[in-house]
């Protein structure tokens, strides 16, 4: 089963080598993992995605926050939560092609973020499923590039993870 | 007034109480080794790292002190793994201070560079390079509060160069503050209160007990448990010195070369209470069948040993010492119910002594060829009883768990978690130099002593009275009787065809060495050895292809065992 977690970790030296390599050690999987500092500047947060049962997902969680530099760990599997990946698409664009890509990154309410005479750039942001339902859609125009970032959450409501 | 980064880390690691540090000079490091001659801190040049790191090992096991090593960057630091690792599989609180090239040059492949925060991520607790002098006395102190607080563990701190010249006017912390570091030391009270009841209401109940009892120096408190309800005893290897192993309840080792009757006891039992045990693999054999009958109560201070391997009943996270306080505490006032609870276990005792009678631990002896077991008995019989024993990884280390009948903990000294062959030697050094005037003994075989016989030189010079038990099958014994049993007797590369003189080699590092072949001179080249000044080798030529029974043959439960005929 899929579980989205969120980690809150020192931003110091080697903190991202201690997390993904807890994870490879142990046989953990890692789908996506995203990480920037918060407000406070010592502080980073991760946002990693991963899968397994009930007790690899207990292990993995108690073994992040064996990790000195872990200050805390959220898994937002059964909790309401605010999901947002962003994705950047770089699409090559006949003449005949660049009026539709336009209606579908309309319908999607993504945005062209960078245009030359042979492609467009779109952003888009979303749950991963939407950006997985634009990519299908895009397929077929002839996509030349994608990077996406990873789903990043939220908790709803005022519940928070602060360290 | 400003001192150089070298000055300030001699300086803090005397504020932590270090009177001895094992190590090893070299480019990296120079800095260090020169402020040592006006450090008060004693300084036992090892001749390899890695023994350095053991000797630190078998200092902290046998005090429970933290122990410090200095190393050299590069390869005096890529030397130290295998020792980190094997401190860190036994939870042994220790720092590591590693040379490290200068900061502008990490890297480049500078010479005599390695990434050894790297390197030494996975088998440290935690690690530290430090990149800056102000951080470095602030280092030094979570360093220690880590490596000794909570599970213990070793933690390494990579010191560059430049910042051991740097100079910086400083005062050592008085406190440590870590956001990610709040170790739970303090059992749940509800959590206690259960296992309580649950101890009173089982009818066939068991102590599985592990190194994390030795850790805590909890020995007092599960005594004293196990007698008030009379509980049996199971040990894992880590803690076989945690109970005196001659106490009635004592059921001596379980596992793949366990006793007959720890093993049937654990199989059999309604309630297994795991004290500071984790479930290893050598231990539970096949999983499903593992206590397959009983619920579990663990107790640990680390959450992951927790469910990791199997499912507990009643987890309770704390450290051993303050939760079996609490649980005699709880059952302090309930002398009725204990009474009660005690007198149930009747049935449980008889059958307990009936697997005792039927299959006690034992070997056959003979007149003719030395018996290895036989040499261990030997050395318990003439060794006082706080001798500490060292053993290295093999046959010579399982016979040590089941026929030398520890008695006081912190007397016994092996590698359990990562089986370092090699390791029994340099601990042996470190634990005689943390108790020069306690008897010290290295419980050895062929193959194993040749991986840190170096450390002869280190005996020697420091004047240190080790006395080394070497008992010579001119095998890899261990995996010679796996080829036996599961191989068809094919001997590949098991046997050390080159005759080596342990006599001779002891006296060119200036020991004493003695050797025989013959049964009825074995205690007295004991006797000889333990009476004469400074290292000792003592060789004894053994019963070639004796076998460590009872086994569990892998993936087979731990109460199907080959036993001894």
């Amino acid at each position: 089963m899929k579980h989205t977690i969120s980690v809150l970790v020192e931003n110091e030296f080697g903190v991202l080598s201690r997390i993904s390599g807890l994870f490879s050690g142990r046989g953990f999987n890692i789908e996506s993992l995203s990480v920037a500092p918060t407000l406070d500047p010592d502080t980073s947060r991760m946002t990693i995605v991963t899968r397994g049962d009930d007790r690899i997902l207990e292990q993995i969680n108690k073994q992040l926050n064996k990790l000195i530099s872990t200050i805390k760990v959220v898994d937002f599997t059964g909790e309401e939560f605010v999901e947002r990946e962003l994705a950047l698409i770089k699409v090559a664009t006949e003449s005949e092609s660049r009026a539709e890509v336009l209606r579908i990154v309309d319908i999607f309410r993504a945005k062209v973020v960078d245009v030359t005479a042979r492609s467009y750039t779109v952003e888009i942001t979303g749950a991963p499923a939407k950006v997985d339902a634009l990519l299908e859609l895009l397929r077929p125009m002839g996509i030349k590039e994608i990077v996406r970032s990873g789903p990043v959450v939220l908790g709803r409501g005022m519940k928070g993870v602060a360290g | 007034m400003k001192k150089t980064g070298s000055q300030i880390l001699l300086e803090c690691l005397q504020q932590e109480g270090v009177e001895k540090v094992f190590g090893y000079p070299g480019g990296a490091v120079i800095n260090i080794y020169d402020d040592l001659f006006e450090s008060p801190i004693q300084h036992i040049l090892n001749r390899h790292e890695q023994a350095a790191v053991h000797a630190a090992d078998g200092y902290a096991r046998a005090t429970g002190y933290v122990g410090v090593v200095i190393a050299t960057s590069g390869p005096g630091a890529t030397n130290t793994v295998t020792g980190i690792a094997t401190a860190y599989m036994d939870s042994i609180p220790m720092v590591i201070i590693s040379g490290q090239v200068p900061t502008p040059l990490i890297g480049n492949d500078a010479f005599q560079e390695a990434d050894m925060v790297g390197i030494t991520r996975p088998c440290t607790k935690h690690n530290y390079l430090v990149q800056d002098i102000k951080d470095l006395p602030r280092v030094i102190k979570e360093a220690f509060y880590i490596a000794r607080t909570g599970r213990p563990g070793p933690v390494l701190i990579d010191l560059p160069k430049d910042i051991q010249v740097a100079t910086l006017k400083y005062t050592y912390p008085d406190t440590v503050k870590l956001r990610g570091y709040k170790p739970t030391v303090t059992g749940n009270k509800r959590q206690i209160d259960k296992a309580a009841k649950m101890l009173l209401r089982a009818k066939r109940p068991v102590f599985y007990v592990g190194g994390g009892t030795v850790q805590s120096n909890a020995s007092g408190e599960l005594l004293a448990l196990a007698e008030r309800l009379q509980v049996p005893v199971t040990t894992t290897l880590m803690a076989m010195a945690a109970f005196p192993q001659a106490h009635p309840l004592a059921l001596g080792m379980l596992g793949m070369h366990g006793t007959y009757f720890a093993n049937m006891a654990v199989t059999d039992c309604d309630l297994l209470v795991a004290v500071g045990a984790r479930f290893d693999d050598r231990v539970t054999g096949r999983i499903d069948a593992f206590a397959s009958k009983a619920k579990v109560i663990h107790i640990d201070i680390d959450p992951t040993s927790i469910k990791k391997n199997v499912a507990v009943d009643l987890p309770i996270v704390g450290d051993i010492k303050n939760v079996l306080g609490a649980l005699l505490d709880n059952l302090a006032d309930q002398d009725e119910a204990v009474s009660e609870s005690v007198s149930g276990l009747q049935d449980w005792h008889e059958t307990v002594s009936h697997w005792k009678a039927s299959h006690p631990m034992g070997y056959q002896a003979s007149t003719s060829v030395i018996k290895p077991q036989y040499v261990i008995e030997k050395v318990r019989e003439l060794t006082d009883d706080d001798a500490i024993i060292s053993t290295e990884v093999g046959q010579h280390q399982m016979w040590t768990a089941q026929f030398f009948r520890f008695s006081q903990p912190r007397t016994f000294l092996t590698s359990g978690g990562l089986g370092t062959m090699g390791f029994g030697l340099p601990a042996a050094l470190g634990a005689q130099v943390a108790f020069p005037d306690r008897q010290v003994i290295d419980i050895s075989g062929d193959g194993s002593f040749q991986m840190n016989s170096q450390e002869l030189a280190t005996l020697v010079q420091y004047r240190l009275p080790v006395k080394i038990v070497i008992l010579n099958n001119n095998f890899l014994g261990m995996v010679r009787q796996w080829q036996q049993l599961f191989f068809e007797k094919r001997y590949s590369q098991t046997c050390m065809e080159l005759p080596i003189d342990f006599v001779k080699l002891a006296e060119a590092y200036g020991a004493t060495g003695l050797r025989t072949d013959k049964v009825d001179e074995v205690g007295a080249v004991i006797t000889k050895a333990l009476e004469t000044p400074g290292p000792v080798i003592m060789e004894f030529k053994v019963a070639r292809e004796e076998n460590v029974l009872p086994m569990v043959p892998a993936g087979k439960g731990i109460h199907e065992m080959v036993l001894a005929s």
